[in-house]
């Protein structure tokens, strides 16, 4: 198959889940009813730091029939099996009600079951837990520390120091330089479905319904929990609300809610509430990033330095490899990064996206542009000159990139060589104008996906994978189309439950390049199977049109399989990555990541310390692009998202109480409609990336939401003058930067 | 949850009558109230809803002005032709708040009844909050306070009044009409709030069983401007908001009047600015200099002093609107 005779793959599909979501008739975790099922609500612990002494529930027992209070002494304790299983998929090592011990504000330290949700919410408010109080830690001021390889695997994700070269005597010698350090807040996904499980035990087996992003994780997790065999463990999501990361791994609610439900008997329901989301759930940390940048008079850098700190809980590190950025960005013979945690008494932070290169193009797109400006370079020219033309860390070619001609195409839609000068006056506003590089490395997931074919001529995907909303239901069915010569209409598929062809995970854009590339590979296989029974060469068969063709002979489908007796054809296929990996980034020696430039007008009120985005062009290279529809979704998405990280969204603590303060949508900005112009410039450069797989395709989730924080950011520097360092940037650090304050 | 009794008031009397009742609240749009009650910041035994008393929902013409039902929808009022020509910062306050969808439910007369936004006061675990548990303290005097008062307040409380139509209404002199069954009482919107050194734990002056039933304006205030400034452009609360109303002698003021919301527990009037401002020509250096007199008692908490800086910008810029209108 060739790309250039695509026909169903890269047309503008609309969502085959989108009706039924619209209608409101998609069921989600939560809205799952089972008979006799039970409500739950969880206590929480008021404080951050100390013990759970004792627990009155008289009063909650006393308000009505069938209330259940549960307590630590009463749910079964983790079965060994739990200590095979890393973390993550694991989320945390630590499972609240094992024992007496407050690590976290708003940990669970009790759950409250009944009949309905509105006596569960009552008598959880009548339950009184009496604590010993200890002395709080607040992660934000604590000394960094090295992570502990004891305390989780996120820590062996990455390098946590590496250098090449020699860095800080290149930094000393070069005549251009800059040294700052960027900051930004925890933030918390906020996606519009709360995480919710409906778990149900019966005959010594397990079934939940529940909110995630893979399936597998959750089925393998719960049956270690439990010491069941994996077979005992079912697992459903339809439909996943959006997670954005805080859904990936296997959270304690969802154990709990598994536990409570075996202890009692009955199906029990837990619906995360928008509260509970800040504390039972992760979020991006709270980071620091030390950047040193030098180069030479023409521009070419000569040291990156990235030393990254991220807040974590006192019970797993949790590392945010922002420093991914200098070892992959831009080429230079000197690079050192570092990576340190900062423990306390607060829930664990988590992959949100986009992780590592969010935070990490941050730090790093808006220090080049320090650098730019300090050696007197156009920033775009900057980043041509610094052009990794291979994979700086290792020195290997990259799958495919074609940023230069992202570049190229974006600065021609925006008109970056002829804007204004920043600064420029319209009314009350001063334009400004400000690009970065969008970049993300690309995950591969081992994926299975099962296709059959029948003798209607019409065709049936099947895979575990999660649909959170982003449409890999609606694009392996147009890659099995397009692949077996069909119309879209012909081809089915189910997916979100245990069963099925084990999916990667959805997260780490990886959904469509590592499940897509198992649907190609299982429609070749069918492919050929009926090449050979038709005893024609496969390279000569074509399928097109709900037919079979060599030359000029053509049979319909339905005839071909008549001809060979055969009511359907199924096959199944694994995108299997070298070396039996289950997670690679790229294959061998051919190392993937995405790319993309963006471009930003924004207008900024020096008087009002007000920013708003006037326009912005975005220009990606991440291989073929199987439907322009969803692509461009998922692009304005992540610039929306960038926009939130960089101009408001962030979760504090109370500095004493160790809370989130504001836990709801109506106490945290996130952008709204008004916010974004209609019309952003979203295109991609036509690729086809055959070293990442098959279908050509690389992930745009992630790259999307990478580089806008610091395209914004350059562009206020452009407007104003003023450089800050602190995300988000509001009113309050306009008016402080530009010494109004 | 918290059982409760549900009325429908079938005439004013009536709706005071229930209202007085112990546990009672009145139910208008319930925009504020049913959050109160999902949070816990209020658990009434009886909901007493006032959605037919139809008289309350017009807005008429009186002596020299408009009386505007206190059942009038945010939307309806922001859309009258006579408010939008004759009170254009009433308007645009009220078609700056919330949402669509809210400003279609909401009504005017539960508009200033609405209570802070301050992250401690709306938690559902309250620790330290004297408008939740007098006496208890307050957490935001020294956690969080970017977006606290900057005029009026006390270590015991630092929250803001966040109505955006109660500041076009203070700086346009509005009297909040209240019925009780010991009669009539109009209380200047001006003074419709309470200052924390009156009372921490209080948010208006509306006593039990007292009947907001509608709200009067009267001169006609066509140079006028309500600015509001915050982080996103749509459905958000201000971090600092400025409502100018103008009497214009060609460039010269006749007559100002300045009201700031979100820096105080109350719509906070710029008293001293506006008598400096009489005579004053629009564009000349007197306004600054006049607005800076405004701010001399404004005292910023350890994480707001931009505050001070934004709301005296707001103000001058509001003027500078309010001249072009
Ligand atoms: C998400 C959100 C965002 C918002 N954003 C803004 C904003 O940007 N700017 C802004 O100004 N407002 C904003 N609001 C507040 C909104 O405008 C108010 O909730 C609304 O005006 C209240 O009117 P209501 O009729 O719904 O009051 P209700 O909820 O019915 O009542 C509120 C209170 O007033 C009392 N009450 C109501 N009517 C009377 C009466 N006639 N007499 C005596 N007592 C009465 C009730 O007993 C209750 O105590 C927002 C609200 C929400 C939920």
């Amino acid at each position: 198959m060739s790309h250039q005779e695509s026909s169903v793959i890269s047309e503008k599909v609309t969502r085959v889940d989108g009706p039924s979501k619209v209608r409101g008739e998609a069921r989600y975790a939560g809205d799952q009813k089972v008979d006799g099922q039970m409500h739950a609500v969880p206590v929480l612990a008021t404080i951050p730091a100390g013990e759970l002494e004792s627990i009155d529930a008289k009063q909650a027992l006393a308000l009505a029939d069938g209330i259940v209070v549960l307590t630590a002494r009463d749910m079964p304790r983790l079965h060994p099996d739990l200590d095979n299983i890393t973390v993550p998929p694991l989320a945390t090592r630590h499972i609240p009600m094992q024992d007496n011990l407050i690590l976290y504000e708003g940990q669970v330290v009790a759950l409250v079951l009944a009949p309905s949700l509105a006596l569960a919410t009552e008598a959880a408010k009548l339950v009184k837990p009496i604590y010993r109080t200890h002395s709080y830690i607040n992660p934000e001021h604590q000394v960094p520390q090295s992570a502990d390889p004891a305390r989780g695997n996120y820590s062996g994700s990455g390098p946590l120091d590496w250098t090449k070269g020699t860095p800080d005597a290149a930094y000393a010698s070069a005549p251009h330089k800059v040294k700052s350090i960027y900051t930004q807040p925890s933030r918390h996904a906020n996606a519009m479905e709360p995480s919710a499980i409906v778990a149900h035990w019966h005959d010594g087996q397990l079934t939940v319904w529940d909110s995630m992003q893979h399936i597998s994780s959750v089925q393998i997790t719960l049956a270690a929990v439990f010491g069941l065999s994996i077979e005992d463990v079912r697992v459903i999501a339809p439909h996943t609300g959006g997670g954005f990361g805080v859904k990936a791994f296997v959270w304690p609610h969802e154990i709990l809610a598994a536990m409570a439900s075996k202890v009692c008997g009955k199906a029990v329901k837990f619906v995360l509430t928008r509260q509970h989301m800040y504390n039972m759930v992760g979020y991006q940390p709270q980071m620091t990033q030390h950047m040193a940048l030098a180069c030479d008079e023409k521009g070419q850098l000569a040291a990156i330095r990235q030393d990254v700190e991220n807040v974590t809980s006192l019970t797993d590190d949790y590392v945010e490899f922002g420093s991914a950025a200098a070892r992959s960005f831009y080429a230079c013979d000197n690079i050192s990064i570092s990576q340190r945690v900062k423990r306390g008494n607060i829930n664990l932070p988590t992959f949100m996206r986009a992780p590592w290169d969010g935070p990490g193009s941050w730090a790093l797109g808006s220090a080049l542009d320090e650098l730019a400006h300090e050696a007197g370079i156009d920033p775009l020219d900057m980043r041509i000159r610094n052009h990794a033309d291979t994979e700086p860390q290792t020195g290997e070619p990259w799958s495919s990139k074609m940023l230069l001609e992202c570049y190229e195409e974006g600065a021609r839609r925006f008109g970056w060589r002829t804007r204004p000068e920043g600064g420029t006056r319209d009314g009350y506003w001063l334009r400004g104008f400000g690009m970065a590089d969008c970049s993300q490395g690309q995950a591969r997931f081992q994926s299975s996906a099962g296709l059959t074919l029948t003798a209607e001529g019409t065709a049936h995907v099947a895979s575990s994978f999660c649909d959170m909303g982003t449409g890999p239901a609606t694009i392996f069915r147009q890659v099995a189309a397009e692949a077996l010569g069909l119309p879209l209409s012909a081809v089915t598929s189910d997916h979100g439950q245990t069963g099925l062809p084990a999916a990667g995970p959805t997260y780490g854009q990886s959904t469509t390049i590592s499940t897509g590339n198992a649907v190609l590979m299982a429609a070749r296989e069918i492919k050929a199977k009926l090449a050979a029974h038709l005893q024609w060469p496969v390279a000569e068969t074509v399928m097109e049109d709900g037919c079979i063709r060599r030359n000029n002979e053509r049979l319909s489908i339905k005839d071909a399989m008549k001809l060979m007796g055969m009511q359907e054809i199924a096959s199944e296929s694994t995108f299997a990555l070298p070396g039996g990996a289950y997670v690679d980034m790229g294959a061998p020696g051919r190392p993937a990541r995405s790319f993309g430039a963006l471009f930003v007008e924004v207008l900024v009120d020096p008087d009002l310390g007000l920013v708003r985005l006037r326009r912005a062009t975005g220009v990606y290279s991440a291989g073929r692009i199987l439907n322009p529809l969803t692509a461009r979704s998922q692009i304005t998405g992540g610039i929306i998202w960038g926009w939130g990280m960089a101009t408001m969204e962030g979760s504090h603590l109370d500095p004493e109480r160790g809370r989130w303060i504001s836990r709801d949508l109506a106490g945290v900005p996130i952008p709204v409609n008004a916010d974004i112009p209609a019309d952003l410039d979203i295109s991609f450069v036509e690729e086809f990336d055959h070293e990442a797989g098959p279908l050509g395709a690389r992930g745009i989730g992630e790259l999307a939401a990478t580089g806008v924080a610091a395209a914004v950011g350059n562009a206020i520097f452009d407007a104003t003058g003023a450089r800050l360092h602190d995300l988000p940037i509001t009113p309050d650090k306009i008016l402080g930067a530009l010494r109004l304050v | 949850m918290h059982n409760f009794v549900y009325e429908r008031a079938n005439s004013a009397d009536n709706a005071m009558d229930l209202g007085h009742r112990d546990g009672a609240a009145i139910l208008a749009g319930g925009t504020e109230l049913l959050n109160w009650m999902r949070i816990g910041i209020e658990s009434p035994d009886l909901l007493v809803d006032i959605r037919d008393l139809g008289h309350l929902d017009r807005i008429e013409e009186i002596e020299g002005g408009l009386r505007i039902g206190a059942l009038c929808r945010l939307n309806d009022v922001a859309c009258h032709p006579a408010i939008k020509r004759d009170f254009p910062v009433l308007s645009s306050a009220i078609l700056q708040s919330a949402s669509a969808q809210l400003r279609n439910l909401a009504t005017i007369g539960g508009n200033p009844l609405q209570r802070v936004r301050c992250p401690y006061f709306r938690e559902e675990t309250v620790n330290a909050c004297n408008k939740r548990h007098a006496g208890s303290g307050c957490a935001a005097y020294e956690g969080h306070n970017e977006r606290m008062a900057i005029f009026g307040w006390t270590p015991e409380c630092v929250a803001v009044q966040p109505s955006d139509p109660a500041v076009a209404f203070a700086a346009l002199d509005a009297v909040v009409i209240v019925q009780s069954t010991d009669g009539t009482r109009r209380i200047p919107m001006r003074e419709f709030h309470v200052l924390p050194d009156e009372d921490p734990s209080a948010h208006s002056v509306l006593g039990r069983g007292e009947l907001i039933t509608g709200i009067e304006i009267s001169t006609p205030a066509p140079h006028s401007a309500y600015l509001k400034v915050r982080e996103r452009q749509s459905y958000e609360y201000a971090l600092v908001s400025a409502a100018v109303t103008l009497d214009l002698d060609g460039e010269t003021i006749r007559n100002a009047r300045i009201a700031l919301g979100s820096v105080a527990m109350r719509p906070w009037r710029l008293l001293a600015t506006e008598d400096l401002l009489v005579g004053k020509r629009l564009g000349s250096k007197d306004i600054a200099e006049a607005v800076d007199a405004g701010f001399a008692e404004a005292r910023a908490l350890s994480g707001n002093a931009y505050k001070i800086t934004l709301a005296r910008n707001a103000a001058l810029r509001a003027i500078e609107l309010a001249s072009e209108n």
